[in-house]
């Protein structure tokens, strides 16, 4: 873990998605910020930049954070998940395949945010009940689907997963 | 083009999206996501004051700081003169009006409208500099009630305003912008044949579309003329039109790239950002990004009408309707232009009534200027009508599903407008309301203060036709890569990639459907109306026959036939006892080095009308005023529904956007006419935790105005939720709720005042 001082910028060691990554980013910028327009990870979305949608839930040390509310900065020493590391080489998350089969996302703006929050949950309970995803999910909202498809696409991710472990 | 005769192949069945795998993972590239070389960013100055003269702006200190790289203000724009323009989705549109809410001239008329915008290297460099321009304002009282604005003696906002009646214009300035007035029959001789006469008054707030993705443009301005802009719009074209327009640009030299949209609802269907990002291009050399965050979108965009609507009805003790009056004023923000005609053209569209007289009014208000959002101008004139019938329902001890199957538009009835309904879906989706589980399933117990109540109510939407284009390229390995004008807001690559696939007797999964720039394929209209799997369907259908037509056309060449011996059939060709499969005959082709390439423009204005009925089941807590929704079930008629998952999408989503409507949002102002909730913690829309599962029933009476029966699905879904809440809670607590949102406050004030 390093932070050196630059111009008014400060260099920041990090981990995104098992990969260590260096940035020089303004102490004012958030996690965001860098992520969309310094690191070209424009996975994570901005839709309120002040913690009530969920568009840029990222997993930060373990923990479902949103990405505008983390300071560039405290990405220092961290280890960060972001909706680019969620597929593998061998294919799409079982969450990712669901959310596809399911028909759990419109417009898709929503869904990075969603899929980040709902692996999250299923590492923390492989098996929700329905109350429980939509009680996990509150955070993050959807203005297309209602939410009726994507709750069904978690609860029948979760099943993928419990059979497959 | 041939119909197809129901045995579908590929329309019906349920295929995973072509854009799903970049958007779960994070891939798609929405308007936000854009960047070019050199980019530079640009933020936008927005007026604190709602209604206010300008009486100068002086940008020197910004212009001579450092980090500034260019500031535009209305001045930096071409007068717009006295003309009228196509305003995608809200008609014409005085092209004043339409110049000064992108950025304000002599007046303000809103709070977040447009002052000025400045470009510098970082997002927060420009933020710092908005604070160096200086504006002299002439601050004025707003009027922010739509009532108060229709009085006499109200405050006039626009002073260049007349009301028009009938193409007639007033000769005095108003804030009523237009009256509308649509009657049939005798309306007095309706209420005369009456048993009961009721007459009821019923409002609703200003409510925003709340698309999770804000507002964002990115133009560069070449220095030979070439003007690119990539944004999230619901229609490139008219995002192209509408810059040539302001700018005095020719649409020739204005390229417009269509990025994904992070939802939409009808808000995207106009310009906001894009002419400041150009101007500020234009005078930097370079490409300039622009961004809303979430308090400009709310408060700097288009949000749907609020809306004070009286409605009298004569029914017989038998539950006929004898006549109605229905009277609709809207708020159409600081400038005209709300969705008040097509609420006029809608409110009674479920029922046939003989005797009718609707007038709407669009009212100009110190709020944001409205735009379309979903079924615009319905949910707010069907709630009204349907919160009525309840109450009639309840006064004549009659079933409300009972009462509208009496009542229900069937084809050959008068509509609004004075014309007639084609075949119509209504009493079928009546019918399939009544056999639901839901409506026979028993209530459950009211217990203490949690009161369960049940609520039903209906829904219309016109849908729309119009222009629309489709490319269909024939590759070697007999896929198709499919071009298509409409921008996909929700799924539509693939609902009308299924239309050319079943035409052409090939697996959806052989089809990839694009959108191109507007340099690469013909005039397609805006995403919007319900129109763009009826429209560009359409379009990608005659495109197929095209292909096909010209792969016969070839054959018969490398056959060495006449055509007319060739059939085709199910994906395969046939001439005399020889047969070559869809991808046998592209390779064959290819062999001969023919390139095949079917095209159309298509303008099918035969669009079928849709109806839907809602059934929502609430408890009431009577001391805090919370309501939960315990069951949903939406009904609607589809036409042919081609792709199902994505139709059920449509209504659940409808559904959720109108439970919010009717519960919780609102935009809530200060006496000086600011926005106090302009944030998503305020601003409270539906969450996960705040909706059960939504249960759906798609009814298919096919439109014989299309070649596979489509009707739009995405508008109508939001038109009943408003009032099978309202009619629900009001079952539950025993009080009428009469104004939405129907929030904890309003509940509790209800059972208070009732007690």
């Amino acid at each position: 873990m390093a932070t050196e001082i630059l111009s008014g910028k400060v260099h920041v060691q990090t981990t995104i998605n098992g990969e260590q990554v260096d940035f020089l980013a303004e102490p004012r910028e958030s996690l965001l910020e860098v992520l969309r327009d310094h690191l070209g990870l424009t996975g994570a979305k901005e839709g309120c930049n002040n913690g009530n949608c969920g568009a840029c839930n990222v997993v930060m040390d373990g923990a479902l954070v949103n990405s505008c509310c983390v300071l560039s900065v405290e990405a220092a020493g961290a280890s960060i998940e972001t909706i680019e590391g969620v597929a593998s080489p061998e294919g799409l998350h079982p969450l990712q395949q669901s959310f596809l089969e399911n028909a759990a996302l419109q417009c898709g703006v929503c869904t990075p945010g969603f899929i980040v929050a709902a692996k999250a949950l299923l590492e923390e309970n492989p098996n929700p009940t329905e109350y429980e995803v939509r009680w996990w999910l509150a955070g993050n909202l959807c203005r297309c689907t209602g939410y009726d498809k994507i709750v069904r696409a978690v609860l029948d991710a979760a099943e993928r997963m419990r059979a497959e472990a | 083009m041939t119909a197809g005769n129901g045995a579908y192949r590929v329309v019906g069945t349920r295929p995973v999206r072509h854009d799903g795998v970049d958007k779960v993972t994070g891939r798609a590239r929405y308007g936000v996501d854009a960047n070019m070389p050199g980019m530079v960013w640009g933020k936008v100055l927005r007026s604190p004051h709602a209604r206010a003269r300008i009486r100068g702006i002086d940008t020197s200190r910004a212009e001579a700081a450092g980090q500034v790289l260019a500031v535009v203000t209305g001045d930096d724009f071409p007068d717009p003169g006295a003309g009228e323009a196509e305003a995608n989705e809200s008609g014409m549109q005085s092209l004043r009006y339409m110049a000064e809410r992108v950025i304000a001239r002599r007046r303000v008329t809103y709070e977040g409208q447009v002052i000025a915008a400045v470009a510098a290297a970082s997002v927060h460099e420009a933020e710092e500099a908005l604070s160096l321009i200086d504006v002299d304002y002439e601050v004025l009282p707003p009027v922010l009630d739509v009532r108060e604005a229709m009085q006499d003696d109200a405050p006039v906002i626009l002073d260049d305003l007349r009301t028009e009646t009938g193409g007639v214009f007033d000769d005095k300035p108003s804030n009523i912008a237009k009256h509308f007035i649509f009657e049939e029959g005798d309306v007095e001789a309706g209420y005369s044949a009456a048993d009961l006469v009721m007459e009821r008054s019923y409002s609703t707030a200003m409510v925003h579309q709340g698309y999770i993705e804000p507002h964002n443009a990115l133009a560069y301005w070449n220095p030979d003329g070439h003007l690119i802009v990539e944004s999230s719009s619901q229609g490139h074209f008219g995002i192209r039109d509408e810059l040539a327009t302001m700018l005095e640009h020719p649409k020739s030299k204005i390229r417009v790239l269509p990025a994904e949209i992070g939802g939409g609802f009808g808000g995207k269907t106009t310009v906001y950002l894009e002419p400041l990002a150009a101007v500020l291009s234009r005078k930097i050399g370079r490409p300039v990004k622009m961004t809303m965050n979430r308090t400009e979108v709310l408060i700097g965009t288009g949000p749907a009408p609020g809306a004070f609507m009286t409605v009298k009805m004569g029914v017989t003790n038998e539950g006929k309707i004898t006549a109605v009056n229905v009277d609709l004023a809207f708020e159409a923000g600081g400038y005209p232009g709300s969705a008040v005609s097509a609420g006029c053209l809608c409110c009674i569209g479920p029922f046939d009534i003989e005797n009718f007289r609707v007038d709407g009014y669009d009212v100009v208000v110190n709020k944001p200027k409205s735009h379309a959002y979903r079924a615009p101008g319905a949910p707010q004139a069907e709630f009204a009508v349907d919160a009525l019938i309840d109450e009639i329902c309840a006064e004549l001890d009659m079933d409300p599903l009972e009462f509208r199957r009496l009542n229900a538009s069937k084809e050959g009835d008068l509509r609004v407008d004075g014309t007639r309904f084609h075949p119509i879906g209504n009493i079928e989706t009546i019918d399939a309301a009544v056999a639901t589980d839901h409506w026979q399933s028993e209530l459950g117990e009211s217990t203490g203060t949690k009161r369960r109540g049940r609520g039903v109510a209906s829904g219309y939407w016109l849908n729309g036709g119009g222009k629309s284009s489709a490319v269909a390229r024939l590759n070697g390995d007999g896929t198709v890569t499919l071009l298509e004008g409409s921008m996909d807001i929700g799924g539509t690559r693939t609902s009308i990639a299924m239309q050319l696939a079943e035409f052409l007797g090939i697996p959806i999964e052989d089809v990839d459907p694009i959108v191109p720039d507007t340099d690469s394929i013909a005039f397609t209209g805006v995403t919007g109306g319900s129109r763009v799997t009826y429209a560009t369907g359409w379009a990608a259908i005659e495109a197929a026959e095209d292909l096909k037509d010209q792969m016969v056309e070839g054959l018969a060449d490398y056959w060495d036939v006449p055509a007319e011996s060739i059939s085709f059939d199910a994906g395969v060709f046939s001439q005399n006892g020889t047969s070559l499969d869809f991808t046998e005959a592209a390779a064959a082709l290819q062999e001969d080095g023919l390139e095949v390439v079917g095209k159309s423009t298509a303008s099918p204005n035969a669009a079928g009308n849709t109806f839907a009925i809602h059934i929502a089941d609430v408890e009431v807590d009577t001391e805090t005023g919370k309501v939960d929704v315990l069951r949903y079930t939406a009904l609607q008629d589809a036409g042919t529904a081609i792709y199902p998952p994505y139709v059920e999408g449509q209504m659940e989503g409808g559904v959720a956007q109108g439970v919010g409507w009717a519960l919780n949002e609102e935009y809530v102002y200060s006496p000086d006419g600011r926005m106090l909730n302009a944030s998503f913690l305020d601003y409270r829309m539906p969450t996960s935790l705040d909706l059960p599962m939504i249960e759906t029933v798609i009814v298919e009476v096919p439109n014989p105005g299309h070649p596979y029966g489509v009707r739009g699905v995405g508008e109508v879904p939001i038109v009943p939720p408003l009032a099978a809440m309202a009619n629900a809670i009001s079952n539950a607590i025993g009080v009428r709720i009469r104004d939405l949102p129907a929030s904890p406050r309003e509940v509790q004030a209800a059972v208070a005042n009732n007690a």
